[in-house]
C-alpha cells in the first residue's frame, strides 16, 4: 500500500478520486431523491461531445468540456422548465445530440487520438496537476453549497411547499444542474464517461437504503463515496484493473451490503414494502 | 377592521384555458371562508393564485393590506390538496413539521424545536407520530401532519385545500375542530376548499361558491341556496339512489 501511495500519479489519482467521489456523493443525494438519476448519464455523454470538440480544436479538454457540458445542462433544465416534457425525455434528446456531435468532431480529427478513449473509460495515469486543481476548485464550490443543503432538501421533498415559501426553487434547479455538470466532467477523468454517473447514484442510493433521515443519508453517501474510491483505486492498482470499473464495482459491493441491511432492518421492524400507502 | 384578504377581479389563465374569471371576494380576520364548487371549478387554482404559485393574468390579491407577494411567507400556512411531497424521502414526521417553522429542511433539530413539533402534532391528534418515518404514514395521518406543519408557524392566514381528504368520518370532525380551535385562539383567517356542504354550513362564517367565476359569496345560509347550488353543480344534494344503468361500450 505504501509503495502505491509513494507514486506521484497514484497520489493525484487518489486525491482526485476521493474528492470527486465525495462531491458526487453530496450532489447524488439530491439527484437520487429528485428521481433524476439519468441526468448523470446524460451529462456524461454531453461531456464526451465537449472532449471531442476540444480534441478537434487542439485545446485542453477540460476547458472546453466544462462549458460545453454546462451549456447542455442549462438547456436540459430550461427545456424541462418551459415544456411539459418529462426530465428523462429531455435528457434523452440532448444526450444523444451531444454524443452525435462528439462522434462527428472525432471523425474530423485528422490523426488518431487515444485521448478520447482516456475520457471514455477513465485512467488514473491521466490525472494531471491541472485536473487536480480543477477538482479542488469544484470541491471548494461544493463545500460552499453546504449552506444551501437545507433549502435544496426542502425543495427536494416538497417542491410546491418550497415555492409557496418563496424559495428560489427554479434558480436552484439551474445551479444544481451546472454543478453536477462540472462535477461530471472532472470526475470523468478518473472513472470515465461511461461509468461516471454511478458516482452520483450508487453511494446516494446505498445511503438511502440505510437512512431514516436525510442528514444521515447525506453523511453516509459522502463516506461511502470516499471509502469506495480509496478501496477501488488500490484494488485497481494491485489487480492491474481499470480504475473506473474497479471503483464502481466497489460501490456496487457497498450497495449490496446496504441492501442486505435494509432487508434485515425491514424484516425486523415490519416496514411496509411500498411507500405508497 | 381592515380586510385580511381582498381578491379583486382575479383572472387566471392556464395555457388556453381560462381557469378563473373576474373572481372578487374579501374576508376579515377571524373569518373562515369555505370554498365550494364542482371538479374543475378552479378552487385549488384560487388557493395557488393567492399563494403566488400560479400567476394572475389580471386582477390582484391583497393580504393584510399588502400585495400578496409582499407578505412574509411565514404569515401563511398551507395544506395542499394533492400531497406533492416525496414519500420516499428519508425523514421523520417531526422533520416535516419543523420544516414548516424553519422554511428549510432541518438537519439537526433542537430540543425546543422538537418539543414545539411534538406539541403541534398532539394538537392535531397525531402526537404519537413524531418519530414515525414519513413513508409509513397513512393518508389520514399525513393530513394531520400537514396541518401541524402549517400551524407550527402560527400563520395569520391558513389556506387549506380539502383538509379532510382521506380521513375517516370521526377524524374529519376532529380536523374541523382543530382548525376552528386554532382560528379562535389566533384570530387567523381561514380559507378552506371543501366538497362537504355540511362542513361549510357548520364550520365556515362565509361560503364562496365557485365555478371558474364567483357563483355566490356570503354567509353559508345565503350563499349556498338551492338556486346557487344548481347553478354551480347542475343539481342539488347527494343522490345516494340506485344509479341509472350505463351500457358498456
Amino acid at each position: 500500500m505504501f509503495e502505491a501511495i509513494s507514486l506521484g500519479f497514484m497520489q493525484r489519482a487518489l486525491a482526485a478520486g476521493v474528492i470527486t467521489a465525495v462531491i458526487a456523493g453530496y450532489y447524488g443525494v439530491f439527484v437520487v431523491q429528485r428521481g433524476m438519476s439519468f441526468i448523470g448519464s446524460g451529462l456524461a455523454h454531453a461531456a464526451f461531445g465537449g472532449v471531442a470538440l476540444a480534441l478537434l480544436l487542439g485545446g485542453e479538454p477540460l476547458w472546453i468540456a466544462v462549458p460545453f457540458t454546462v451549456i447542455v445542462a442549462l438547456l436540459i433544465t430550461w427545456v424541462r422548465d418551459r415544456t411539459t416534457l418529462s426530465l428523462d425525455a429531455v435528457i434523452g434528446v440532448f444526450f444523444a445530440t451531444a454524443m452525435a456531435l462528439g462522434i462527428l468532431f472525432i471523425s474530423r480529427i485528422p490523426t488518431y487520438t487515444t485521448d478520447a478513449f482516456t475520457y471514455l473509460f477513465g485512467s488514473v495515469l491521466s490525472v494531471t496537476w491541472t485536473d487536480l486543481w480543477a477538482v479542488l476548485a469544484v470541491g471548494v464550490i461544493a463545500a460552499a453549497t453546504l449552506l444551501l443543503w437545507g433549502r435544496w432538501a426542502y425543495a427536494t421533498i416538497d417542491r410546491e411547499a418550497a415555492m409557496a415559501d418563496r424559495l428560489p426553487v427554479r434558480l436552484d434547479d439551474y445551479i444544481l444542474s451546472v454543478l453536477i455538470a462540472v462535477t461530471i466532467v472532472v470526475a470523468a477523468k478518473v472513472v470515465g464517461i461511461v461509468l461516471v454517473s454511478a458516482f452520483l447514484v450508487i453511494p446516494a442510493a446505498s445511503a438511502r437504503l440505510v437512512s431514516r433521515r436525510f442528514l444521515g443519508m447525506t453523511v453516509i453517501s459522502l463516506v461511502l463515496g470516499a471509502g469506495t474510491a480509496v478501496v477501488g483505486l488500490f484494488a485497481s492498482y494491485y489487480f492491474d484493473a481499470p480504475s473506473g470499473a474497479t471503483i464502481i464495482l466497489t460501490q456496487t459491493a457497498a450497495f449490496l451490503v446496504c441492501l442486505l441491511g435494509h432487508a434485515l432492518a425491514g424484516r425486523l421492524a415490519g416496514a411496509p414494502r411500498s411507500n405508497s400507502s | 377592521m381592515s380586510e385580511a384578504i381582498e381578491v379583486n377581479g382575479l383572472d387566471v389563465q392556464l395555457g388556453n384555458y381560462r381557469a378563473l374569471s373576474d373572481v372578487s371576494f374579501s374576508a376579515r380576520q377571524g373569518d373562515t371562508v369555505a370554498i365550494l364548487g364542482p371538479n374543475g371549478a378552479g378552487k385549488s387554482v384560487l388557493i395557488k393564485a393567492i399563494l403566488g404559485l400560479i400567476p394572475a393574468a389580471a386582477g390582484e390579491v391583497r393580504l393584510f393590506g399588502r400585495l400578496a407577494s409582499e407578505v412574509p411567507p411565514e404569515w401563511i400556512g398551507y395544506v395542499p390538496q394533492l400531497k406533492t411531497l416525496d414519500r420516499s424521502f428519508p425523514a421523520t414526521t417531526c422533520d416535516l413539521v419543523v420544516s414548516g417553522r424553519r422554511r428549510s429542511w432541518p438537519g439537526r433539530i433542537t430540543t425546543r424545536e422538537h418539543e414545539t413539533a411534538a406539541r403541534m402534532l398532539a394538537i392535531v391528534g397525531a402526537g404519537h407520530l413524531c418519530h414515525k418515518p414519513l413513508g409509513w404514514l397513512s393518508g389520514g395521518e399525513l393530513e394531520r401532519v400537514y396541518l401541524a406543519r402549517a400551524l407550527i408557524r402560527e400563520p395569520r392566514l391558513l389556506l387549506l385545500d380539502e383538509p379532510a381528504t382521506g380521513i375517516d368520518i370521526v377524524g374529519e370532525d376532529d380536523m374541523y375542530c382543530y382548525i376552528e380551535g386554532y382560528q379562535k385562539r389566533s384570530d387567523a383567517v381561514v380559507l378552506m376548499v371543501t366538497h362537504d356542504w355540511l362542513a361549510a354550513r357548520h364550520h365556515a362564517s362565509q361560503a364562496l361558491l365557485l365555478n371558474r367565476r364567483v357563483v355566490s359569496f356570503g354567509k353559508p345560509e345565503t350563499a349556498l341556496t338551492d338556486k346557487s347550488m344548481r347553478e354551480a353543480f347542475g343539481h342539488v344534494g347527494h343522490r345516494h339512489a340506485p344509479c341509472p344503468e350505463v351500457p358498456y361500450v
